[in-house]
């Protein structure tokens, strides 16, 4: 067994492009430009550019996926993954994780200037899909000089660029590993989706989204982020963490935080505030509402699958939920795409592919490995 | 592994199946039937398997394979997507025999069945003369314990071919260490068919 160690410190750096007059055409009709994505790597690039392993976050996730930045208590999003002897081993494999535009970790989003106003965008961002995140992407992969990345990886909205990937770029990706995602958002979570938007809009500190300089629509932007979290866990998950258990030894009879669950909430809500820009909360949700690469998209009819996947869902993830994990696999079928599907048995619900560290890298370090080695039992 | 240690059954199968065959295996467990059909036989295959723990195991291996029960797995798949589509020991475990042979039928051009016999004589003196539930070498379970759903002998499954219409290939009957060739229905422990859908 390797020794899994740490990345020690790491920093964000940043690319800039699609500058004037090549802006980067929309998936809407508009144009956006100059982009700047904030990237993190791991790891050395080999020789012959074979070893590069795209990471894709999440709704709120950063480029900043593993190690430390300096002065820093907690590592990178995905820590537990991504390092020497972890699943994506940075002692063989280059490890790239970038900020999605219309973000506000460091890529061009809502609250990047705009050069045409010499302000923040506020509304004037133009609505993004997830497609106008993988070209984004795309720029960044030229940028550093890979052509075929080994493997693109990622859950939930992550799970969606992943699948994009495929879809627009067949040629550039070895193998694929969707986690705990979905060809396109159902109603429900679209719904989900718009009930957290709108809690946004409706707090009057959000100012049709101009609220720079006056401070964030707070409230707004936390309940959005407390709904959030319920949908990411499940019913036992939160039986298990807070039961019914008081933060006093009695009931306040007043609309205080009596409960454990509730002052949790509170307390995600208020951290995610302090990190988060609310109009990229619409952005990115409204991204995710639009993605469907159901039907032919994923891989044409006609086309042979040269992608390799392993797709992974959660038993308790109902935000997630296993039906739409086996549509994806469905649609591999019909195209005899070469998969390999597991269902892991985790109670936390959609957080699970957060949380399921040791059989999420059970799985994907034998995956990308045979992967690499280019040995196929065939 | 040498091919000595391998088990009575994967060898015979091993035998049916022409090198670089595209090959679809129902319940594939752990992967050892179809990692060896890959390594020695440059077989394409796909498992399909309803354990977590035997899901791990294949990807260890290289392996791809799908989470699935096999009842609900093959509707995606056209029409003689493999070439050969293995139920061994599998069959007896599904819950709709009939629908799910027939889609096997109909995704492989050709479908190599592995079951236990049943009315092997161990199972017949045991019921005749202790009136109790077999226990033999193919049929290992408990009443209380079996993963089977269904059991059969091969005289069952040879009138259901008939039945089904389905073409009988080939057929190998086995005993503990060889082929048996006589009265098989009464001395093999367990048979493997090819099948072959006629229409």
């Amino acid at each position: 067994m390797d020794k899994k160690k740490s990345l020690g410190n790491v920093e964000t750096r940043y690319a800039t492009f699609a500058e004037s007059p090549h802006e980067l055409l929309l998936e809407g009709g508009q144009k956006l430009g100059p982009i700047t994505l904030a990237y993190e790597t791991y790891g050395r690039l080999d020789a012959d550019k074979s070893n590069a392993v795209l990471i894709c976050h999440a709704l709120s996730g950063d480029a900043h996926a593993a190690g430390f930045h300096p002065g820093d208590e907690d590592p990178g999003w995905w820590d537990a993954m991504i390092g020497p002897g972890k699943a994506f081993d940075t002692d063989k494999y280059f490890v790239i994780c970038s900020n999605v535009i219309g973000g506000c970790k460091g890529s061009t989003g809502p609250s990047s200037i705009n050069p045409a106003a010499g302000k923040p965008y506020g509304l004037d961002f133009p609505v993004i899909t997830i497609g106008d995140m993988v070209n984004a992407q795309r720029y960044l992969i030229d940028h550093l000089g890979i052509g075929r990345l080994l493997c693109v990886c990622g859950g939930s909205m992550g799970g969606m660029q992943v699948l994009q990937w495929v879809a627009s770029y067949p040629e550039r990706v070895r193998c694929a590993i969707p986690i705990a995602t979905a060809l396109k958002h159902s109603p429900q979570q679209i719904a989900f989706d718009e009930v957290g938007r709108q809690a946004v809009m409706a707090d009057p500190e959000w100012r049709e989204g101009d609220y720079y300089g006056h401070g964030q629509p707070e409230r707004g932007l936390a309940v959005a982020r407390m709904i959030g979290h319920i949908t990411y866990m499940s019913d036992k998950s939160m039986e298990e963490k807070f039961s019914r258990r008081l933060k006093e030894k009695d009931y306040s009879f007043q609309f205080k935080t009596d409960f454990e669950v509730e002052g949790y909430l509170r307390y995600r809500g208020d951290n995610f505030v302090k990190r988060f820009d609310a109009n990229s909360y619409l952005y990115i949700t409204k991204a995710m509402d639009y993605f469907d690469v159901a039907g032919d998209s994923l891989i044409p009819a006609e086309r042979r699958a040269e992608t390799r996947f392993l797709v992974i869902a959660f038993r308790s993830d109902w935000l997630y939920p296993l039906y739409q994990s086996q549509e994806i696999v469905r649609q591999l079928k019909r195209r005899h795409a070469d998969a390999t599907y597991c269902e892991i048995n985790s109670t936390y619900g959609h957080d699970a592919f957060l949380l399921e560290i040791e059989e999420e890298t059970h799985l994907i370090k034998h995956f990308l490995d045979k992967t690499y080695k280019g040995y196929n039992v065939r | 592994m040498t091919f000595n240690t391998v088990r009575l059954d994967h060898k015979i199968i091993y035998q049916i199946v022409e090198p670089g065959s595209r090959v679809l295996d129902l319940g594939c467990g752990e992967g050892d039937l179809i990692y060896f059909l890959a390594k020695e036989k440059g077989a394409h295959v796909q498992g399909i398997e309803l354990s977590e723990e035997a899901i791990y195991r294949c990807v260890e291996k290289g392996l791809s394979v799908f989470h699935s029960d096999i009842d609900s797995g093959l509707i995606e798949y056209p029409d003689k997507s493999f070439d050969y589509v293995i139920l061994n020991q599998s069959m007896q475990e599904t819950r709709k025999v009939d629908f799910v042979l027939k889609e096997a039928l109909r995704v492989g051009k050709n479908v190599i069945v592995g079951f236990p016999n049943f009315a092997y004589v161990g199972a017949r003196l045991r019921l005749f003369f202790l009136g109790e539930t077999p226990v033999t070498p193919s049929l290992p379970y408990r009443w209380y314990n079996t993963p089977n759903l269904h059991f059969l002998s091969i005289s069952d499954f040879r009138n259901f071919c008939d039945e089904k219409n389905i073409r009988i290939l080939h057929t190998y009957y086995l005993g503990r260490r060889r082929l048996v060739r006589i009265w098989p229905n009464l001395f093999a422990l367990s048979a493997i068919f090819v099948i072959h859908s006629s229409s």
